[in-house]
């Protein structure tokens, strides 16, 4: 069985039907589990109980460049071989991606005010991720700018490849410049940088919480999609006959 | 109870602000979709 079997808008449909209440009690046992683990973690000795805010900024960023990079592969999908499903599914992830790159900015922000002195710095991690933030606007504001689907599904295409290379370097922006204020990856597996069991385990619960959140609004967003595409057809063929 | 300290202040503005933006696109979603399908519905059961 072909994988692209599944671009088909009927198939994807019933499958995903059927494990959608699957991903979304995952999501939520993950979810609220791990907020509620990381809220009742330890004082850290220098941060204080802002090291509770690990748990919604880093899996928050993690989610934001990696449904950009999802919404890269699903674009190109759309532009070599014209499955209509995988622009959707583009479409319905950017307000998701938005919304985890605005809690990462904004968390970010309340969490560097103690611990930095200021809230906005100009520096390469936090502004290439407010850069990324602008890309996922303009994303969505192309897709309800475009009156044809195929087009916008283009123009939007292009656009998410030239925004692939702020979503990279937001991730690789402190590797690449070396300098700004934002420390490196959170889960360093260097000897004497690995985090402390005790803020890890609800940290990799929380990321695998927001994981199958997105994924749930995933498949949620894109069915909406499929069906209003369908109502569209549906009175276009009314308006023909 | 965990003990927020000094800076209780600005661990629940983080929790609060997340919070609101994930129950915010979350019923967002719901209601998108409960529409799209109603509409569907309604248009396939006029035929």
């Amino acid at each position: 069985m072909s994988i692209w079997e599944y671009a088909n808008p009927v198939k994807f449909m019933r499958i995903s039907g059927a494990i959608l209440p699957w991903v979304v009690a995952g999501a939520a046992i993950c979810t609220v589990a791990g907020l509620v683990w990381g809220f009742l973690t330890p004082q850290d000795y220098k941060q204080g109980s802002t090291v509770k805010i690990i748990f919604l900024h880093v899996p928050a960023a993690l989610m934001a460049i990696n449904i950009w990079l999802m919404m890269l592969v699903t674009s190109l999908i759309w532009l070599v071989r014209r499955h209509h499903v995988s622009a959707l599914a583009a479409k319905a992830a950017a307000p998701v991606g938005a919304v985890m790159t605005l809690i990462a900015l904004i968390t970010g922000a309340i969490w560097g005010q103690p611990m930095w002195g200021t809230w906005w710095e100009w520096d390469p991690r936090l502004t290439s991720f407010l850069i990324l933030f602008l890309f996922y606007l303009g994303y969505m504001a192309l897709w309800g700018a475009v009156e044809n689907p195929d087009s916008a599904a283009d123009l939007t295409g292009v656009l998410c490849l030239v925004g692939s290379v702020f979503a990279l370097l937001s991730r690789y922006a402190v590797n690449f410049w070396n300098q700004g204020l934002h420390q490196g990856a959170s889960l360093s597996l260097a000897p004497g940088e690995r985090m402390a069991a005790v803020y890890r385990y609800p940290l990799y619960l929380t990321m695998l919480g927001f994981f199958l959140l997105f994924l749930a609004l995933l498949l949620i967003r894109t069915r909406t999609e499929i069906r209003r595409r369908r109502l569209a057809a549906l009175l276009a063929r009314e308006n023909l006959a | 109870m965990t003990e927020l300290g000094k800076y209780a202040t600005t661990v629940l503005a983080a929790y609060g602000a997340s919070l609101v933006l994930l129950v915010g696109i979350i019923v967002q979603t719901v209601l998108a979709n409960a529409r799209a399908r109603r509409e569907l519905q309604e248009h396939e059961r006029r035929g």
